[in-house]
């Protein structure tokens, strides 16, 4: 190090006159400070690690020295003088003297923005049922294993991209739940203010939590999940324009995703079962391959923020009809679901006032010849560092609404669902949530916990539980009478 | 607003006799503010600015938890900055983004994505003194430091760590803060928070959070190399390690924007 201290002064004193003779005033040329020349590269690359390390903009340039190679070590570039003075003061109070030059910038190198990751999960997940199966194909306790990796690559910083998310579960006793789906294959492209996405993805418009009735892009993945948020990849073109006044979204939705239903083996199903092996029946001559679209447009403002949608094109949700109960291949009795065609207008809106969130989605839709209007309104009121602890304690009330009553395909229409939201807030974010809904004419009760931990770094535990109490056979959910579970998941994120 | 001449008499004396020792006549407010208005002169104009930052948590028993986030911030001119942080690690919430835009006084705007259930989830910022991402940072630590959101008054003149600071105590505006008061170190030379010391809403002593390794980018902008918080009453820890400090890269306010939350990783 002394040596080549020593050298490096040597080599200042002799190149300095010779190098400012070269330094020419011309245009385009800014201020640097030149702290030295060097023959020794490494020596060169060691003092800008130096430089660099007590928070210097160092560089380096190579010039031709007497037919020789020699690097000099700058600091710059400084847009005024003042400021390469103001750093040659500093550089002098740590032992290093520098001339203030000028020279051309180098061009700033632009940064690749390249990125390509793999990440994903590997979960193995326990699901327990409480009671005896109704039906004798029927199992009992089942474990599965669900694999979901995810390919992403970005580029043009992070204005294009691809994504790759497939999703498969194995081991299950029910082998409609061991299914393979594509979850996301999505190209997306933004330009200024458009954006263009190509490809199978998922989309998410809703805002309360018990159920969510403006969404209809995706079909849902009900063999996953009894609570419908578990969704199929949907084909789609989706071209987004974002101005002052909003955002506005354009689908195309070339291709029909049926509904899963469990087998014949699984639980949480009705005494038919929903065959998906053979043809759906469909309002639409053109079946699944008719061409959905949707429109919407959404923005916030202050606290409020607004969702207006319209879709016009194949129902995700399915009707059964005494007509549709067949014969299948094995000569049992199914039932086949009828994808009608739908236009349904929804909206969306929500309010952040202080510590509650008043929320609201409603829907028109007009099927077949009859309009009908479902709603979920409510809130969620946060109590922050509730009992002087760093935990949020969160109450949910939602009202669900559908106005063709007791003949309404889904289990909610005049009901009220009660959630607690507790949020740890600790290292391992924790979290549990529990809900009741509970049918204010039939008194029928349909209960959930989640709760949520993660273990270490890269695994995470979660319990779950979903039950129904109080039914009558009139009760739409009286067909899972038997079938509370309890679920354990472990999961490895990578 | 009568006052007997005797008495302005003997403070016109009195003011005539301190003057050669309190120059400019301020009072502790006024000097206070003057500091954190310099400070805040001082770090401003970096136009925008993309870094990395470490999160290593530990509690009491030395158990230990790492978060990794990238973050891209913005300066807004007459409003607070607008920031955008992505997680990268732990694995199970990658991916997640947060978009915030600061304001001066009103209560800031909140976005998060899920990226499990592709949602944008408007957050109410109510919960500003909860605890992000489960460190020892609140929301409110980590938040744009604008003047307006506090007020201040200068306490004394002390040596930290070997640096001639000027304390000063500031006291959120906002009710919904954690804190009743912050006790922060400055120092005079290059008018950089040093250290700082949050009171609960009790006024009990709660945190201490040090600043280490200050770096200078571009002409005059120092940043901490790393960001130490200590709780004092759960004996927990959070340290905060910044990489990869780039300024100016170009940044707009069409990054910034809602939409961006989805592509964001």
């Amino acid at each position: 190090m002394f040596i080549s201290r020593v050298f490096f002064v040597n080599v200042v004193v002799a190149m300095t006159m010779l190098f400012s003779a070269v330094a020419v005033q011309a245009n385009g040329k800014v201020s640097y400070l030149q702290v030295g020349v060097f023959s020794d590269k490494a020596a060169a690359r060691n003092i800008i690690q130096q430089l660099e390390s007590s928070g210097f903009n160092a560089e380096q340039r190579t010039i031709d020295m007497i037919g020789r190679p020699a690097v000099v070590v700058l600091i710059g570039p400084f847009e005024r003088t003042s400021q390469a003075l103001y750093d040659q003061r500093r550089l002098r109070d740590i032992g290093w003297p520098a001339t203030v030059k000028r020279f051309t910038p180098l061009p700033k190198p632009r940064p690749s923005t390249f990125r390509a990751t793999a990440s994903g999960s590997l979960t193995a997940e326990l699901r327990s049922f409480v009671d005896d199966p109704l039906y004798a194909e029927q199992h009992g306790s089942t474990a599965s294993l669900a694999i979901q990796p995810e390919f992403h690559l970005s580029w043009n910083d992070r204005k294009s991209s691809l994504t790759f998310v497939p999703f498969v579960r194995v081991g299950d006793e029910d082998e409609e739940r061991n299914h393979v789906d594509v979850r996301e294959l999505m190209w997306i492209n933004a330009m200024g203010d458009w954006e263009l996405r190509l490809g199978v993805g998922k989309v998410f418009w809703g805002v309360t939590e018990s159920l969510h009735l403006v969404d209809v892009i995706n079909q849902v993945d009900l063999v996953e999940s009894p609570d419908g948020e578990e969704k199929l990849g949907q084909p789609m073109l989706n071209l987004s324009r974002f101005t002052d006044w909003g955002t506005w979204d354009l689908f195309v939705l070339p291709l029909f995703r049926e509904r899963t239903y469990a087998s014949i083996n699984g639980r949480l199903r009705a005494p038919l079962v929903v065959d998906t092996d053979m043809d759906a029946l469909y309002e639409s001559d053109d079946e699944e391959k008719h061409i959905d679209w949707a429109v919407r447009w959404s923005h916030y403002i202050g606290d409020w923020d607004i969702g207006l949608s319209h879709f016009s094109g194949t129902s995700r949700e399915p009707v059964f009809e005494d007509k549709n109960i067949v014969m299948n291949s094995s000569g049992q009795l199914v039932i086949l679901p009828t994808y009608n065609l739908i236009d349904q207008t929804g909206l969306t809106l929500q309010a952040l006032l202080g510590d509650w969130a008043w929320k609201l989605e409603a829907t028109s839709t007009k099927e077949k010849d009859q309009r009908y209007m479902q709603a979920v309104a409510g809130f969620e009121y946060t109590h922050v560092g509730v009992f002087d602890s760093s935990m949020d304690l969160g109450l949910l009330l939602e009202y669900l609404y559908d106005d063709r009553d007791e003949s309404a395909p889904g289990p909610f229409e005049d009901d009220v669902m009660l959630g607690l939201r507790w949020v740890f807030n600790d290292m391992q974010s924790s979290e549990i949530l529990m809900g009741a809904i509970s049918d204010l004419d039939g008194g029928a009760i349909s209960s959930s916990v989640e709760a949520s931990r993660r273990l270490g770094q890269s695994w995470k535990l979660a319990l779950e539980y979903r039950g129904t109490s109080s039914l009558e056979s009139a009760d739409r959910a009286y067909i899972l009478r038997n079938d509370d579970y309890f679920q354990l998941e472990l999961g490895y994120f990578f | 607003m009568h006052m007997p001449n005797k008495y302005f008499m003997v403070s016109l004396l009195l003011t005539a006799f301190l003057s050669p020792l309190n120059v400019s006549a301020q009072t502790p407010e006024q000097r206070g503010l003057e500091i954190s208005q310099e400070a805040d002169r001082r770090g401003n104009g970096f136009d925008d600015f993309r870094a990395e930052m470490e999160m290593i948590l530990k509690n009491r028993r030395g158990d230990e938890s790492r978060r990794f986030i990238r973050v891209l911030g913005l300066e807004v001119d007459g409003d607070g900055d607008k920031g955008m942080s992505i997680f990268d690690e732990p694995a199970d919430v990658k991916g997640t983004a947060m978009l915030t835009y600061s304001h001066k006084v009103e209560t800031d705007d909140q976005w998060l994505y899920l990226p499990a259930l592709k949602r944008v989830k408007r957050i109410a910022s109510r919960n500003k003194s909860g605890p992000y991402m489960g460190s020892e940072f609140a929301y409110e630590d980590l938040g744009s430091q604008e003047v307006e959101k506090y007020t201040y008054k200068y306490l004394r003149d002390e040596v930290f760590q070997g640096m001639d600071c000027f304390v000063v105590e500031r006291y959120p505006v906002d009710k919904y803060s954690g804190y009743t008061r912050q006790v922060t170190w400055i120092d005079k030379t290059e008018y950089r928070p040093q250290r700082t010391d949050y009171y609960d809403r009790k006024n009990g002593l709660l945190k201490t959070l040090t600043f280490i390794g200050y770096k200078k980018y571009l002409e005059n902008h120092w940043r901490p190399d790393e960001m130490f918080m200590e709780n004092h009453q759960t004996g927990k820890t959070t340290r905060i390690v910044w990489k990869n400090y780039r300024f100016r890269t170009g940044l707009k306010d069409s990054d910034f924007q809602v939409n961006d939350l989805k592509r964001a990783r």
